[in-house]
This record gives structure tokens, sequence and C-alpha cells, in this order.
């Protein structure tokens, strides 16, 4: 149980990279951006990839009446995030810990986990919605507009996982190094579950 | 038996007719090394050249940008010449880059790029180039590929013998190809001899941003200076001037400059000089000369009248210069890589002439002299002669080096490159070009480590190279592969304007620091608009500045009224594109001048005088975008005498 308790802190920790690196990544590339622009989303707001990409992809979105990509403080998410992630972060620790002294079960290790998918997938479902307004709230007077063959003004949401054509951009969306150490981190809690339910069966048995 | 003689008959026909056709397949042969040699030069769509080569423009006054091997031409950067493509000598900001102490002058020929050093080596940071008729020398970033500083040489005359930098880009060195009366006089030109001076101006290079300032001018007798070169490694603090006219001769040079069986190369120790000047040694004569810089972040250039230069009298600093004798007025004066080797090339003589900096030394330590010229110690020949490459061809112009121990020799009149052994003299190698090549390039073929792998030689005449274009053509230039024994003509290239001379580098030695955009947090303009909030249209008398701002796909204001007949319209535009390659150029009908070109995050202005009442239209002139064709907007002239007020607007 004290190996199981020390992966599972490890496991939140990694939760931490968030603050350092991107959760999310969009690349846009186009035969005149052979050098692709991109944007890095991280918990507290979205940066470029390059110093003034954001500023790019903004100016070329105005032909199509694109909103501007929100700044940090433009979406409540960008201050909650963070404080969802620390929380979940401590609260890990806290368990890791109660669990390396057994004072609580394994079962508290899979329960983080639980939790921490389930506010995962909520916040990758306020994302493809986030992602869904940004691609179909166009300006009614933009310069450009494109219609699908059946009439309906065409969207241009980013995929939420993959690659996607969107007139003459190729767009890949993929999780960047903060969501693949946060993917990390929650399959070592799951691993830490793991390791605390053989070491007590072990304990039963015997 | 009879069957038997009969197909041995055969076979030997057969094999005859085989061979036969492998003799004539010779050329066949030589057209799969062409094909062989096309792979050499071919560069697949999107892939880059392994080397940049600064090709001079000469007579166009600029400086064009090729890739090696493919030849092909990148760009025109304008240096001497006003450049209507991008307004370069037209905008307000880039007007004093061409100013000179006689005035704004548009026009130069440009001569011969030479790239900055560190330690003997390429560095990659600048190219100097010298302006040739109103002399000039010119520095160019390599990280903006524009030109950055332009500094008058006084007292010279056809800035020939330039612009050529010492080993750690101490100096650029110009040399004066005319004699001229100094300071300049009302005199007869018949009173030449004795009388004319010849400048050679060293200009301190600023280690940090490149900035020069002639440190001092050696005020050498009045014969023509027609190249030079640095010593490099042992010879290192020297320079080496051919000469040419030592007759000193006023009119019909041909013959008059052509009597001597010897010229010289005057051998300049120049930190001997520098010491004494440091010491408080020369004197300070009055003199004009303009001295201009363009700064990145205002994106303005200024020019300076520069009152006085420094002079030094040779005579007056003992052990400083010398003159070796070298036959028949020498046009190049080249260096090896290792410093020893000066190679005169006597483009008179049937031998091409080689000095040794050691024996030179020796010369001097032994105070051997066979001579003095105006009071100018003048050296035996034999005794700095190296040895001398025997009838190598006719005509001998430049000489360059691949590092390994071979030079290669352009001959003007047999019109070819010929390749020999330093050391040895021995004829390794010739290859003809097309036709009568001058001067030659091997990617830092004048510095202490060339890059051996090609050579390119630059006509001057091109005849019937390309299809024919009327009686004025591009000149051409040819590419070899030196890397094996023998020289291998690779790829046949025209070049535009007069290709004197080239510098050439390794891309990977630059490339990764050319720059994309100008950031406009760093624009310092005085001029500037950086949004919409800052455009606006002030009056100042007649003088009205229109501050304008460009992004895709509109100007903003593109609506003006107010202008007056009679109006110095100043349009002062800020590209706001801080994305790569998103130019956008402004262009107004009746302008008297030029077109903007202006590049992401830069400010330019461009000066109209409306002479006509009307609503007269003004567009970008560079395809930026989808809605290129709607970047446009209108100003309205009214009378002199018209009460309209001033407004602008955008969208409305």
């Amino acid at each position: 149980m004290k190996k199981a308790g020390i992966i599972m802190i490890l496991g939140s920790l990694l939760l931490l990279g968030l603050f350092k690196f991107p959760l999310w990544n969009i690349m846009l590339g186009a035969p005149q951006y052979p050098e692709p622009l991109g944007m890095n989303i991280y918990i507290e707001g979205i940066k470029g990839v390059q110093e003034f990409d954001l500023q790019n992809i903004d100016g070329l979105n105005h032909y199509i009446g694109m909103k501007t990509i929100p700044k940090a403080e433009d979406m409540w998410e960008f201050s909650v995030f963070p404080k969802v992630i620390i929380a979940m972060v401590i609260l890990g620790v806290v368990i890791g810990l109660l669990g390396y002294l057994k004072k609580v079960s394994y079962k508290y290790f899979l329960g983080w986990f639980l939790l921490m998918s389930v506010l995962g997938i909520l916040g990758m479902y306020d994302f493809n919605n986030w992602l869904i307004d940004y691609g179909s709230n166009l300006d009614p007077h933009a310069i450009i507009k494109v219609t699908n063959p059946d009439g309906t003004p065409m969207s241009y949401k980013p995929p939420l996982l993959g690659f996607q054509k969107l007139l003459n951009f190729d767009v890949t969306s993929l999780p960047h190094i903060g969501g693949y150490l946060m993917f990390v981190g929650m399959s070592l809690t799951l691993v830490a579950f793991g390791l605390g339910r053989k070491t007590s069966l072990k304990k039963t048995t015997q | 038996m009879k069957k038997i003689l009969k197909s041995t008959f055969a076979i030997v026909a057969l094999f005859a007719a085989l061979t036969s056709c492998n003799n004539s397949g010779k050329s066949s042969n030589s057209g799969a090394l062409s094909s062989n040699n096309a792979e050499k030069v071919y560069i697949a769509p999107g892939e880059h050249d392994s080397h940049y080569a600064f090709i001079s423009g000469g007579y166009s006054g600029n400086l064009t940008v090729y890739g090696l091997p493919s030849g092909r031409m990148f760009k025109e950067i304008p240096v001497f010449s006003q450049f209507p493509t991008n307004g370069y000598g037209y905008s307000e900001e880039t007007k004093p880059m061409l100013e000179t102490s006689f005035g704004f002058v548009p026009w130069d020929d440009s001569h011969h790029p030479d790239i900055s050093q560190t330690k003997g080596k390429l560095d990659g940071r600048w190219v100097f180039i010298n302006g040739n008729n109103t002399p000039r020398i010119a520095r160019i970033s390599l990280t903006t590929f524009e030109t950055e500083e332009i500094i008058e040489v006084p007292n010279s005359a056809g800035n020939h013998s330039s612009s050529f930098i010492t080993e750690n880009t101490e100096y650029v060195v110009a040399g004066t190809r005319f004699s001229v009366p100094i300071p300049q006089s009302d005199m007869s030109i018949k009173d030449y001899k004795g009388n004319f001076k010849g400048a050679l101006s060293f200009i301190s290079v600023d280690p940090e941003h490149g900035h020069m300032d002639i440190k001092f001018q050696v005020l050498m007798p009045g014969f023509n200076y027609d190249l030079s070169h640095p010593g490099r490694g042992k010879s290192h603090g020297w320079f080496f001037f051919t000469t040419y006219n030592t007759e000193e001769a006023n009119s019909l040079l041909e013959v008059n400059a052509s009597q001597n069986d010897k010229d010289f190369i005057a051998a300049i120790n120049w930190k001997k000089i520098e010491e004494y000047v440091n010491n408080g040694g020369g004197k300070m004569m009055p003199a004009s000369y303009a001295h201009n810089i363009y700064n990145d972040d205002t994106h303005t250039a200024t020019s300076t009248l520069k009152k006085e230069v420094r002079v030094v009298n040779p005579s007056d600093v003992p052990g400083a210069v010398y003159l070796i004798p070298t036959p028949k007025s020498p046009h190049g004066c080249d260096v090896d890589p290792s410093g020893e080797y000066i190679v005169g090339n006597g483009k008179l003589s049937a031998n091409l002439t080689v000095h040794s900096f050691t024996k030179m030394l020796d010369a001097i330590k032994n105070e051997k002299f066979a001579g003095e010229a105006y009071g100018i110690p003048i050296l035996n020949f034999e005794d700095v002669l190296a040895g001398s490459v025997e009838q190598p061809g006719l005509g001998p112009l430049h000489t360059e080096f691949d590092g390994k121990g071979n030079a290669y020799t352009t001959f003007f009149i047999s019109s070819e490159v010929v390749k020999w052994k330093l050391g040895t003299w021995e004829v390794i190698d010739r290859k003809p070009t097309y036709y009568s090549v001058g001067h030659l390039t091997i990617p830092g073929g004048n510095s202490a480590e060339p890059f051996g792998k090609y050579m390119f030689a630059m006509n001057k005449i091109t005849k019937d190279r390309y299809l024919p274009t009327g009686p004025e053509m591009e000149h051409s230039a040819q590419l070899y592969d030196i890397s094996g024994d023998k020289m291998e003509l690779l790829l046949d290239f025209p070049t535009h304007g007069e290709p004197h001379y080239a510098a050439a580098i390794p891309a990977e030695i630059i490339k990764n620091n050319s720059r994309k955009i100008f950031k406009l947090s760093e624009n310092q303009h005085p001029h500037k608009a950086l949004s919409d909030a800052d455009t606006k249209v002030v009056r100042d008398g007649k003088n009205v500045h229109v501050y304008m701002t460009m992004i895709r796909s509109h100007f903003s204001p593109d609506n003006i009224e107010g202008i007056k007949v009679g109006d110095n319209v100043f349009f002062h535009i800020t590209n706001l594109e801080q994305d790569f390659d998103v130019p956008h150029g402004f262009a107004m009908i009746g302008a008297r001048n030029a077109e903007l070109l202006i590049a992401p995050g830069q400010t330019k202005t461009l000066t109209w005088k409306p002479e006509r009442v009307g609503v007269w239209p003004f567009y970008c002139t560079d395809f930026c975008s989808a809605l290129h064709q709607e970047m446009q907007g209108y100003v309205r002239v009214s009378p002199a005498s018209s009460n309209i007020e001033l407004a602008w607007s955008l969208g409305e």
C-alpha cells in the first residue's frame, strides 16, 4: 500500500504540468502557410505557437466572419480550470498520503480517478461547445460566405481531436505535453488503485 | 566449314559494328555526363540551394542574390541606385541613403562585394560593396538583406580597389583608381605627373553594429590603384594594392600607361600606420563627404556631411609602405589562404607572377632596395618573387583559391579559367568560359578558409549564349564543380546588370538569421500609426501629413478630402501585418516618383504633389490577399482657394 500511495501522489502531481505546458494544440497549415499557424490551449488561456500566430489567425478569420480568439479574461473557464486542477492535485496528494499511512482504502484512488474523469469529460464537453460557437457563430456581414451543398452556412469548427480540412486550411487538433502528462498522471492513479487492491487482496488471503 | 566461316565473318562484322558504335558513341557518353551534371545543379521544387552568391550588379548599382548550384536569382538589393520596385531612393525614409557631397546621386557602378570575416573566416554578418563612380562604400545587412549604411570616400576618384576587408573586419579598404589633385584644385591636366595623388582609405568597422568611419587615408604617388586584398594569417596587418600607369600618363593611357615593363604592387603595413595615427600621426584635412545610416527601428535613414578626414603621407611613416615591381599593369591582387603568396595578375604579361610575403619581409629586413619612388622604397623583383606560372594563358585578371593548395586564374583574352598549383606553379587544368571572363568566385575564396566545391566565372561578353534579346543583353556566368582534379562545367546562367564580382558563402551560415518581419512594437518611426485610432490627416501649411495603416485588405483611412492643388501630401503608411511575406504596396495616380513596397511592421512615406482638381485613386500594388483588388481608396483634390476641411474615413 506504501508503493500505491506514492504512485497516487506522483500521478496527481503530474497534473501540475498543465500550468507549464499546453493541454491541447491546434495547428493550421495551408498552401500559403508551409510553416503552419498554431494555437496552444493552456488551462489559463490560449497562446500562439509563434509570437504572432493568434493575431494572424484572427486576421485571416475576419474574412469568414469568425470572432477573434478569446483572451483569458473573456472566458470563465480560464479562471475556473486552474482552480479545479489545483484542488484535484491537493485532493490526490492527500488521498495518496493517507493511503501511504494506511488511513484510507485504495478505493479512494479509484474515486479520485472517476471524479477526475467526470471533470475531464465535462471540460472536453465545454471545450467542444466553445469550438462549435467559435466555428459557426459567424458575423452575418462576413466578406466570404461559404455554404454547404444544402444551403446552410459552412461551419469552421476545428476538430476536437484529429484532422479536418477547413477551406484551404488543414487543421490538426491533438493533446499537447500538459494533456499527455495529465493522461499519464490519471493512468498512474489507476495503477495505484490496482496495486492497492492487489496488496489488500494478498493480505486477506494470507 | 563455309558456314562456320560465314558466321564467324558475321560475328566479326557485328563486333566491328558494335565497336564503331561505341566509338561514335563518345558524344552520347558526354551526353550521359551532362545529364549527370544536370543532377548536380538540379534543386528540386521547394528544396534550397547550398550556397548564397552575392553578385554585384555593376552598372545597375545594386547587388543581386543568387543560389548555388542552381543559378537562380532570389533578390535584387538596391544599394547605390534608386529602385522603383520598392521605392528605395524615392521614399522619404530612403532618399538620404543616396545623398553625397555632390548632392543626391541616384546611381553608381557597384563592383566588389566582400563578406565580413572573423579570424579570417566568413562570419556572414554583412556584405560590403563599393560604388565606383561617386566613391562610396556600402554595408548591407545579412539579416534584413537591406543596405544599412553608405559612406562617401573623399579624395578618391573611381573607387575601384575596394571594398575588401581585413581578417577581423577591422577595416573595409577603399583605394582610388584615378589619381587626382588633393585637395582638388583648378590646374592643368598636363601637370598630372608629380602633382596628382592616389588616396587609399582605411575605413574602420564597428565590431558591434558595423558602423563605418574613415580612420585614415594614405596619400600615395599618382598611380592608378587597380585592385587590392588584405594579408591574412602571417601577413595579417598588411594590405596589397596593384597599380598601373606608374608612368603617370594623363592621356591615351592604353598606350602611355603600358610602357613600363613593370608596375608595382604596393604593400602597406596598415597596423604600423594605425599605430602612427593612434599616436596622433597624420593630419586632419578639410573634406566633404556624406555618411548615411539607415535605422531598422525608425525605418529611416539619416545623412550627415562630414567635414574633415585624416590623411597620412607614406614617407612620414618609415617602414609602412613598399613597392614590389610586378610585370605589366597587374590587375587582380590576390592573397592565398595562408597569407604567404601574393598573386599579381599582370594583364599584359605572358606569365603569372607570384610574390612571397616571407621573402618580402626578408628583403625589407636586409634593406635590399632597388630605389625609391616619392620616398617609398622599391624592392627588387627577384628578391620577392616566389615563382611564376609560365605561359598559362592570355590576359590574366583574377585569382581565387580552393583551400586545397590550388589557385584558379581567369584569362580575359583566351577566355578561360586555369587551375594551377601553389608552390610548384604547374598548370593542372584549363576550361573555357563564355566569353571573356572577368572575375571568378569560390565561396570563401578570399578568406583563410575557402569552401572549394564550386567556382563560377563572370563573363563580360554574352553573344550567343542565350536566346537573343536585341543588342543589349545580360551577362553570362558559368558554374564549375571544382571538387575533383579537373574542373567540370555544370551550368550557364545569366546575371543582372554587369556582374562584376561576387562573394559567396555556405547557406547555413546566414539563412537562419534572415528576418521575416519587423515588429510593430519596435517601430519608432515618428509618423507611424499602429492602429485605426492613430490614423489621421494633419495640415501644416502646404504640407499635409497622412498617417495611414494597411492590413489585409484595406487602407485606413481610404477616403480623404480637403487636399488642395499645390499641397505636398506625405503618405506615412504603416503595414500592420506581423505575418511573414505579407508586404503591401502603395501607388498614387500621378505621383512623380515611384511606388512604396512596405514590409510587415514597417512605415514608409511617399510624397505626392496633386496638380489637378478631382478625385484621385490609390491602391495596393502587391497582390496581398484574395481581396487585394478591393484594397484601394480615393483622395479628393479641391482648388487651392477652396475651404473644404480635412476629413478622412474608413467604412462610412
